[in-house]
């Protein structure tokens, strides 16, 4: 009898290493999966992080230019017309070419090659703000071609300079940077233009526009239905085969993937309505069809908090159904329903793919102004940009990602902020 | 008036239309009548009909005008250009809005300049028509509700009664958008089997799209044999789930059995944020930094691997769904009951064997339907397989290679300038079919089976 209690107790003592063993093992692979995943969080925004960050820096020349009216053609007292059409390229090319003296049309044309078209523009804004310019000497800090830009932030002095510039052309930009003309300076264009060929005059205000229009359109809409949806069904639905249907295809409709909502704003909003294509309207259609689950979820399991002590106090005081739902059990349940919403609107702002069926991927330069303009919005913008070869846009891309990151941030934390302060214990 | 100043005056007649409804009931109450509802509910019952009807008018009349217009131009288009069929009709349709819109071309007098005339007038009448019809609606409504103020009308319940049927609709709005993703894929799709059979569509195995721009070009069909779609959606899901099941699952594990509060508080949120970040920002970061990684590993070891491989994709679609998984698990491993563990522990069980042999078979059913869940998602995830793998339909399993997904051909085919009879748009409809029948089967036997589930312990 004692032998084999022993033997047990043996056994199992025997046993205890390896069982203990296995523990830790089981416990390690636990602990290095959560480690993983904060890994792969900590990877992907240092990632792009440090490809984005030098967006928000941009090369710019500083130079004293005459802006000369007999060149110019054109007076202080001439009309904005015939300012706006004066050949201001024409000017800085003649300028650099008094200045730098390149020998050949080879090197002219590398030299020209190296100043951003817009500079020209910039040269007309300031003389179509202050036409008494004309005929002075003016300090200009001119933008400089996007290959410039990156050599100046990455490649300056490394063997890969060589590759995409001239002798002499590295002449003249170690000169600059020697005498301080070169240097960079705050990428304001990046936030106030529209998206554009040219790398360095490309910038986000247009995609920004748009897709504070599109969750505009989304909120106004989305908001009240799901609001409404769900005090209908939480409230006066009946509880039968109907109801249940309804439920269940919400539920479903939350896990659909979000490109064939995509399909139904193409076939249906754009085919059959005949909203007009890429337009922050069709947008905001699609993406309220996308989040009306997440928002109807949420704002259900906000009405279930309401304890019914509240429903029955105010019933037995003589109010309607409909008065205790609006009067009481709203009030206190909106809290919980705007933080679904807000997570909504957040999905709604990352939403690429259901877009790009609707048309919003198009190159749109200009800045929106209505929800009828044709617009794109920032994760398109994104799309577009990853898909430039050029470095220059890679790095745009990355600083486009980090606004968009900014903006998701911003908005979980209020979500975040308004459940702490008005969350309710019942 | 256009549309935006119509909406303005609803929302000013909205106002007003209550402010009157209760002064009215007010006057009527101080005068000493006893009225049956509250003052505020006359108001309400104004404000409804009077804006209600014309808000209702305004949305029939965006949908119909464009339409209506359409068809009076085109039958006044020349015979030449009627008799060229519907691309031309349409064609000549929108030089004319071209025309009619931008006065500098309209000096153009040519073919189409009289239609344009024509739409110009038509318009300048329509527009004024439409606000007629919206104002008069506004003060019919108004003043035949306002009318009915007496002390017997039942405002609350009529009020109520308007309001209820509102909710429904909303909540009715959910529905209609099953139906009208189901009737946009199929209404397309039987279009797209009219023209390709349907065995060929499900059981081919060679798939290029192109169509030809003239009839008379050689390899003019276009083949479309979805098999290399479907096996190249699979793979680039299946190593998905090969990176997030099993880390997903552990994670949630650690989180909910070993890791102490603050641990869990501090990591749970953390591993969420990956899922709040846009998928554009995975592709981004597959395409470019991860593809780039895993060609340089390979090449290093002798493989060849393509830049759009699917394993690059794949890996990061896996990152992206961890956290899904872990908070599905994390939920129906605490839905356990803490007994179970209990009885275990005291028959001796060490933690890991307890959590192995009791708490995984008994949440074996939730974590099953998490894993469906998070495969649905992985099948119709877009955005990370558009930007990271590639276009080319290959029939492989080989994860170095570089395969296609039922997502990445919608998006290429349905993205720039399409016709709409073409067999290349229509194929991607029958593409959004088969993606939306399998996900919504997946979806529904995963949320019932998880809700069976949870049943059980409550």
């Amino acid at each position: 009898m004692t032998d084999s209690a022993m033997s047990t107790r043996a056994k199992v003592e025997k046993s205890m290493k390896k069982r203990r063993a296995a523990e830790s093992r089981f416990r390690t692979y636990g602990l290095l999966s959560v480690l993983f995943g904060v890994l792969c969080l900590v990877v992907l925004f240092g990632n792009i992080f440090s490809k984005g960050f030098s967006a928000f820096s941009q090369t710019v020349l500083t130079t004293t230019i005459h802006l000369d009216t007999d060149y110019l053609g054109v007076t202080a007292t001439s009309d904005p017309q015939e300012l706006r059409n004066a050949d201001y390229e024409g000017l800085i090319k003649q300028y650099l070419k008094d200045t730098y003296e390149p020998s050949g049309r080879r090197e002219r044309r590398d030299l020209y090659g190296m100043v951003s078209v817009g500079a020209a523009w910039q040269l007309q804004d300031m003389v179509l703000e202050n036409p008494s310019l004309l005929g002075q000497t003016i300090h200009i800090n001119m933008t400089m071609d996007d290959d410039v830009d990156q050599w100046f932030k990455h490649d300056r002095g490394t063997a890969n300079e060589a590759l995409r510039f001239s002798e002499q052309q590295l002449v003249w930009l170690h000169d600059w940077v020697d005498s301080g003309a070169l240097h960079g300076r705050f990428n304001t264009i990046f936030f106030t233009n529209g998206d554009s060929r040219e790398p360095e005059l490309a910038g986000i205000r247009g995609a920004i526009t748009g897709t504070f229009l599109t969750l505009l359109v989304t909120f106004l809409l989305s908001f009240p239905i799901g609001v409404s949806a769900a005090i209908y069904l939480e409230e006066f639905a009946p509880k039968n085969r109907l109801t249940e249907i309804v439920e269940i295809n919400i539920n479903n409709l939350a896990a659909v993937p979000s490109i064939t909502f995509g399909l139904l704003g193409l076939a249906i909003f754009i085919n059959i309505f005949g909203v007009s294509r890429s337009t922050p309207l069709v947008g905001g259609l699609v993406l309220t069809l996308m989040t009306l689950p997440t928002i109807i979820i949420s704002g259900r399991a906000a009405i279930k908090a309401v304890p019914p002590s509240i429903r029955e106090a105010a019933l037995g005081l003589g109010a309607s159904k409909m008065q205790v739902v609006f009067h009481h059990v709203l009030p206190l349940a909106l809290p919980g329903m705007l933080t679904g919403t807000i997570i909504g609107m957040a999905q709604a702002l990352g939403e690429t793919a259901p877009l790009l069926m609707i048309g919003m991927i198009a190159f749109v330069v200009d800045v929106p102004g209505f929800i009828n303009d044709p617009s794109t919005v920032l994760p398109v913008q994104i799309f577009l940009w990853s898909d430039s070869p050029e470095r220059a846009f890679t790095e745009r891309t990355s600083g486009a990602i980090m606004v968009l990151l900014g903006f998701l941030i911003l908005m979980n934390t209020a979500a975040v902020m308004l459940r702490r302060r008005l969350e309710r214990r019942w | 008036m256009t549309y935006s100043t119509l909406l303005i005056a609803v929302l000013i007649a909205l106002g007003g239309a209550y402010l009157l409804g209760r002064n009215r009931a007010r006057t009527l109450s101080s005068q000493g009548i006893k009225m049956h509802s509250l003052a505020t509910h006359y108001g309400a019952l104004v404000a409804l009909w009077t804006t209600l009807p014309p808000l209702l008018i305004l949305l029939l009349w965006a949908l119909l005008e464009p339409r209506v217009i359409d068809l009076i131009l085109t039958a006044q288009l020349p015979d030449s250009i009627r008799a060229g069929g519907e691309a031309e009709i349409r064609l000549a349709l929108s030089k004319v809005y071209n025309l009619a819109n931008d006065s500098d071309l309209m000096g153009q007098q040519g073919l189409l300049g009289p239609v344009a005339e024509h739409l110009q007038a038509l318009q300048a009448r329509v527009t004024l028509l439409r606000g007629g019809v919206i104002m008069s609606l506004l003060l019919l409504g108004g003043a035949l509700t306002w009318r009915r103020i007496q002390p017997d009308l039942r405002a609350r319940s009529e009020v109520e009664g308007i309001v209820r049927i509102l909710l429904f609709a909303s909540s009715a709005i959910a529905v209609l958008t099953t139906l009208g993703i189901l009737a946009s894929v199929l209404f397309e799709s039987i279009l797209f089997f009219q023209k390709v059979p349907v065995t060929e569509f499900l059981f081919g195995t060679s798939w290029s799209p192109q169509v030809a721009l003239r009839a008379d070009q050689s390899g003019s069909s276009g083949s479309f044999g979805a098999v290399p779609l479907f096996t190249g959606t699979l793979l680039i899901s299946a190593i998905a789930m090969a990176i997030a099941v099993p880390v997903g699952l552990m994670a949630a594990i650690y989180l909910s059995e070993y890791a102490t509060p603050r641990v869990r508080q501090l990591a749970k949120p953390a591993l969420e944020v990956l899922a709040g970040i846009p998928t554009v920002v995975y592709g981004f970061f597959a395409a470019l930094t991860v593809a780039p990684v895993i060609r340089g590993l390979g090449e290093s070891m002798g493989l060849e691997v393509s830049s759009e491989s699917a394993l690059a994709a794949g890996l990061v679609m896996g990152i992206m769904i961890i956290p899904f998984v872990s908070s599905l698990s994390d939920d129906v491993i605490n839905a356990v009951p803490q007994s179970l563990r209990d009885g275990s522990y005291g028959l001796g069980a060490t933690r890991s064997e307890t959590i192995r042999q009791v708490v995984i078979p008994a949440a074996l059913p939730g974590i099953v339907g998490a894993v469906m869940l998070a495969v649905s998602r992985a099948i119709g995830e877009t955005m990370i397989v558009a930007m990271a793998a590639g276009l080319a339909a290959n029939l492989t399993a080989n994860p170095l290679d570089s395969v296609t997904t039922v997502t990445v051909q919608i998006v290429t085919l349905l993205v720039g300038d399409q016709e709409f009879d073409s067999p290349k748009t229509l194929a991607a409809f029958a593409l959004g079919l088969v993606l939306f029948v399998v996900t919504l089967a997946l979806n529904y036997v995963a949320l019932k089976i998880v809700q069976k589930y949870r049943e059980q312990y409550d």
